[in-house]
């Protein structure tokens, strides 16, 4: 396994999971959206250069991609692109927030081959739920599952992002799940996009991390986790089931709406820019030759880890949490099990830390003023 | 676990071949295994396991592809745990003769 983790650092021939996220327009605001996403950006791709993309990956023998946004159903042409995939021969998983599934679209998903579908959820209740991500988007997410179950779609996932707030409703998604016949997805919270200003106050305590570890260890063969656990693995003896590495530009990218290449869905941000689909020789010059996946497919320095018995259990963990904390890359996560990144939190000044770029929220609604001049 | 003689003799009479819903893709340590019914991917970690895997179904049995590929006797016994465990998930299955 080790020698196979090591040929992964190296980096592969393609991606093994390719994120793309097709618009950046969504019907919802969550608070730790990890592409701010809101409004459509006016240079995403058009449906021909879309497929053209597609082209590119099936030469690549990409197998399959998972689709997001923004809220891809957004895009007049989403049956276009998922169809024309599929057609491909490249596999679509895509994440909804469920707005748009309704019982007709819910059959015409059904009669879908290859086609995987994922519902945002981040609570077993409208409170839990919509605190995070909005108004009415409990029952939302709960009548587009209940088209798909009613349209024979068969074991859809449900995606839950486990915070502060919802981790003690793990058997509970569990559960839901089940009585679904759906598969629960449960990933680690970033503070990447909007979770830059939310993460402080969502993400898992301490004691909560330990709680996600051992559940993950009961649980774990059952439910997808996107590998994104691993700096739990400090934990304990037993590593979580996955191959418990960081995938960025080694086996994992994004590209974005308007075809900007990102090493991982959760650093949208220049400095982990790689190149632009439209840019001479599109994904696979990118994928293949761009300085920064050739940089991160370079052995990895532990820097302040490296003293920490556990490094290679954590692999000093997540890039994008560092990076949006103010924390050095080659240092410990904020999330550190062992406290390290606690520590290393409070010598960064407030204010400090890099903030997200390509902010498409929707503009706040001023709160109206009233004049009184009478 | 173990392999006993007796199951490794029966899987290298036995006809073998790559599940129609699998996708090979070359890479620098053999080859990623993707299948789009269970959608589950598989490492292939030599690339000589990847070249048996592509001709067992242009022989009639694992034994007669081992031999068309140059693997050496010693070698057999790994070759007969990596495609029984391809096998057990579906990577390969029994042909139909």
């Amino acid at each position: 396994m080790t020698l196979l983790v090591d040929q992964l650092k190296r980096g592969l021939d393609a991606p093994i999971c390719l994120t793309w996220e097709l618009t950046y327009a969504c019907n919802l605001a969550c608070v730790h959206c990890l592409s701010s996403s809101g409004q459509r950006d006016p240079a995403e791709l058009t449906t021909d250069e879309a497929k053209h993309v597609l082209d590119q990956l099936r030469d690549l023998q990409v197998f399959y991609i998972n689709l997001g946004g923004g809220e891809p159903m957004i895009r007049r042409d989403f049956f276009d692109i998922v169809e024309y995939s599929i057609a491909q021969g490249i596999g679509v998983k895509f994440s909804t927030n469920g707005a748009f599934i309704d019982a007709g679209k819910a059959r015409r998903l059904a009669t879908m081959d290859y086609l995987d579908i994922q519902i945002s959820l981040d609570g077993t209740d409208a409170i839990t739920n919509d605190a995070v991500r909005g108004d009415g988007s409990y029952a939302t997410a709960i009548r587009a599952m209940d088209h798909l179950r009613d349209a024979g779609f068969g074991p859809f996932k449900i995606s839950v992002v486990i915070t502060r707030h919802n981790v003690d409703q793990l058997d509970e998604f569990k559960a839901l799940a089940d009585s679904y016949g759906a598969q629960l997805r449960v990933t680690r919270l970033r503070p990447s996009g909007r979770g830059v200003d939310s993460w402080h106050d969502l993400h898992p305590t301490n004691a909560q991390q330990v709680q996600i570890y051992h559940w993950l260890l009961a649980h774990g063969d059952n439910v997808l986790t996107g590998d994104s656990f691993f700096h739990l693995n400090a934990l304990g003896e037993e590593p979580l089931p996955g191959l418990n590495l960081c995938g960025a530009g080694r086996v994992v990218c994004l590209i974005d709406p308007i075809g900007d290449v990102y090493a991982c869905p959760f650093v949208i941000h220049d400095e982990f820019k790689a190149g632009n689909l439209r840019d001479e020789g599109g994904f696979a010059e990118i994928w293949k030759h761009s300085e920064l996946f050739a940089e991160l497919r370079q052995p990895q320095s532990a820097g302040a880890c490296a003293s920490c018995g556990q490094f290679d259990a954590c692999q000093g963990g997540c890039m994008a949490a560092k990076f949006f904390t103010g924390l050095p890359l080659d240092g410990p996560d904020p999330e550190c099990v062992r406290g390290q990144g606690e520590l290393a939190l409070a010598g960064i000044a407030v204010g400090s830390a890099p903030r997200p770029m390509g902010d498409h929220s929707k503009p706040v609604r001023a709160t109206p003023v009233s004049f009184t001049r009478r | 676990m173990m392999t006993t003689d007796a199951s490794t003799e029966s899987l290298l009479q036995q006809g073998l071949e790559l599940h129609p819903r699998v996708a090979l893709r070359p890479e620098p340590f053999g080859a990623l295994a993707y299948h789009y019914d269970t959608r589950r991917l598989v490492f292939l970690k030599h690339p000589d396991v990847v070249a048996v895997v592509r001709e067992l179904g242009s022989h009639p049995t694992v034994a007669a592809t081992l031999d068309a590929c140059g693997i050496s006797a010693q070698r057999r016994p790994a070759f007969v745990k990596a495609l029984t465990s391809l096998l057990e998930s579906n990577i390969l299955k029994e042909s139909v003769s």
